[in-house]
């Protein structure tokens, strides 16, 4: 018998069945997604070699939510920054000139410090498990190296009786390309 | 005009398709230049690990310390490092969050210098305690003594100041290359397009992927920028927070934060220009950029100059004769040499860059930017060396102090080990950045159809 490997289900779930194309340009881009989203397509994925605005308002999505990895991350640094510096001093107490053992000015600098760093190493896992969760939401979607280099992109999952409409649908609005995956 | 900041010399038109291959370019065979400087890197890093294997055997004698000097070149070097990487996130954090466009094309390569220099950086306190394999008695960890670190001194803050920041910095950098190493994998072949295949991490450019990571990025740039400022601040305090006539005030950490910056920018123009001619990059890195970075090294000099000034002005106003003794000895003591070297080098020198004959200049610009780092490195010995050594509470010191080969042979090693790294950067992963390069010029659309 053939085990599963489990990292496969995660990283190469079988080839989504659908309709890529590939646009030179991107205002046809956003008309295209214009069109799909009122089509009542919802779950296409689109390319881009770079973020722009224009994209990010046609799909209309909400707002990432890494914010709030930045911003429990940063609020976790803090109270380690606060819980080690003070435990530490009265785990190990050294007295000088009668002064407070545990004494807050000088820690708020590790405090700090902390708050940042576990801060951004939040953001940095925040945009690795949204990226990831949503390639798994999405499956195996279809991809062309232009992709990164100067061209745009939409993909949009569809079963082959309905390809013929978004292939249309994708040429009417100035796709250079387009192909079934 | 920022959105024409990319564009080559009339005549030809800078596209996606362009910009993606000049920069992949870069990946390829940079040439005998290249190699010839790389060589030169790895022989002075040779010399450095030569010199530090003595001082590891012999111990820290071989340093020419003497009393009151026992912070002498390598905490200089430290501080020298720490401050070169500071202009890196400066350039890639603030100037991000202040939308500055022509940062694209300048912005991976001060990056890259920050994590580098920090890397250098941190080699130096540990050279320095002298009982170099017991390092890791910074770290706050549990052990069978039930000892933990003092976290009243700075030198622990600067630690961890310095531990976030080579993570934050290093990430960071990660970060902004992820896309263009996407980029550079759909365009080359052979082994490399293996090893971006690994590096890029799955990215595709998707709108979820981008979605997450332009929040992330700007969340990551907010961050940076508070730690850039606290990290020289920190540094400084290791000084400011001791009673040491020359130390002991509260200027330090604006002034530091601003010569490190100074400094930086001015690394940054010394490790562009040969970058920009070795990998041919004179239509993405132009005169522009170069003069932009000219005003920011002018300005942040400038505000050097005025702090050196303050400094002598506290002295004479504040009245205190230990203070005043201390600053006149680093004006005309044993020491004058150093301290002229810094005021002629920082405070006087830029002042040439107020032309823009000499800011549109690469060749002024270049030779400029080598006395700032001259200038920038003997700040950094007054205040260490020339301080400690004038320091009028000793009266019974024997206050000369004269760096052996083991200094200036671990200070060449450091400038090896950089340059090492940097160069091997630079021929390996997208020095300029591919997607923010893109990002300032048109985007192709139907009305006006832009073609390679």
């Amino acid at each position: 018998m053939k085990l599963v490997n489990p990292l496969t289900a995660i990283f190469h779930p079988p080839p989504t069945p659908g309709v890529l194309g590939v646009f030179g340009h991107l205002d046809a881009t956003v008309d295209a997604i214009g069109k799909l989203r009122q089509g009542g397509h919802t779950d296409f994925t689109v390319y881009s070699p770079i973020p722009r605005h224009e994209i990010e308002d046609a799909l209309d999505q909400p707002v990432s939510p890494v914010r709030m990895f930045t911003l429990i991350g940063g609020i976790a640094g803090c109270a380690v920054g606060a819980w080690i510096t003070l435990y530490m001093s009265y785990d190990w107490p050294i007295v000088l000139g009668g002064k407070p053992v545990g004494s807050i000015p000088p820690y708020v600098v590790i405090m700090f410090e902390m708050t940042i760093l576990f801060g951004a190493l939040a953001t940095i896992l925040g945009i690795l498990f949204n990226a990831l969760f949503a390639a798994r939401r999405l499956g195996t979607v279809a991809y062309d190296a232009r992709f990164t280099n100067d061209k745009f992109g939409i993909f949009v999952p569809c079963e082959p009786a309905r390809a013929g409409q978004v292939e249309a649908l994708l040429r009417g609005t100035g796709a250079e390309e387009v192909r079934r995956a | 005009m920022p959105e024409t900041a990319t564009a080559p010399a009339r005549g030809t038109r800078v596209t996606y398709d362009f910009v993606t291959r000049a920069i992949a370019r870069t990946l390829g065979n940079p040439g005998k230049g290249y190699f010839a400087l790389l060589a030169s890197a790895v022989a002075l890093l040779a010399v450095g690990i030569g010199c530090l294997l003595m001082l590891l055997r012999y111990g820290l004698g071989l340093a020419g310390y003497s009393h009151p000097v026992y912070w002498a070149v390598y905490i200089t070097c430290f501080v020298f490092w720490v401050g070169i990487a500071h202009s890196g996130t400066l350039i890639s954090a603030i100037l991000f969050l202040f939308r500055s466009g022509w940062r694209t094309a300048v912005y991976r390569t001060a990056e890259a210098m920050t994590v580098f220099a920090v890397m250098t950086a941190g080699l130096f306190p540990l050279i320095h305690i002298g009982r170099q394999w017991y390092f890791y008695w910074l770290i706050p960890y549990p052990n069978e003594r039930g000892l933990w670190p003092n976290f009243k001194s700075p030198l622990i803050w600067d630690e961890f100041a310095i531990g976030t920041y080579f993570t934050v910095s290093t990430v960071f950098l990660i970060m902004g290359l992820i896309p263009d190493i996407a980029a550079a994998r759909d365009v080359v072949s052979g082994w490399r397009k293996r090893l971006y295949a690994i590096t890029s991490l799955g990215w595709r450019g998707t709108n979820e992927q981008w979605r997450h990571y332009t929040r992330g990025y700007l969340y990551l740039a907010a961050l940076a920028t508070p730690l850039v400022l606290s990290v020289h601040s920190v540094v400084s305090w290791d000084f400011a927070m001791a009673i040491v006539p020359g130390w002991h005030a509260t200027i330090f950490a604006p002034y530091f934060v601003a010569g490190a910056i100074y400094s930086g920018v001015a690394m940054v123009i010394t490790l562009l220009v040969p970058i920009r001619k070795l990998f041919h990059l004179e239509e993405l890195i132009t005169v522009h950029h170069f003069e932009n970075l000219a005003k920011l090294c002018l300005l942040t000099g400038m505000i050097v100059a005025y702090a050196y000034c303050v400094e002598f002005f506290t002295a004479w106003f504040g009245g205190h004769p230990a203070e005043r003794a201390a600053f006149w000895y680093r004006a005309f003591g044993p020491f004058w040499w150093a301290s002229w070297t810094m005021i002629i080098c920082n405070a006087f020198l830029p002042q040439l860059l107020w032309f823009k004959p000499i800011r549109t200049s690469i060749l002024a610009l270049f030779v400029i930017s080598i006395f700032v780092n001259i200038g920038m490195w003997f700040e950094r010995f007054v205040i260490i060396v020339v301080s400690l050594a004038g320091e009028p509470y000793e009266r019974f010191a024997n206050a000369t102090y004269n760096p052996t080969w083991a200094d200036w042979g671990i200070m060449a090693g450091s400038f090896g080990w950089f340059f090492m790294w940097f160069l091997l950067f630079v021929k390996n992963f997208p020095a300029v950045s591919i997607s923010e390069v893109k990002e300032v010029l048109p985007a192709p659309t139907r009305g006006k159809a832009v073609h390679a």
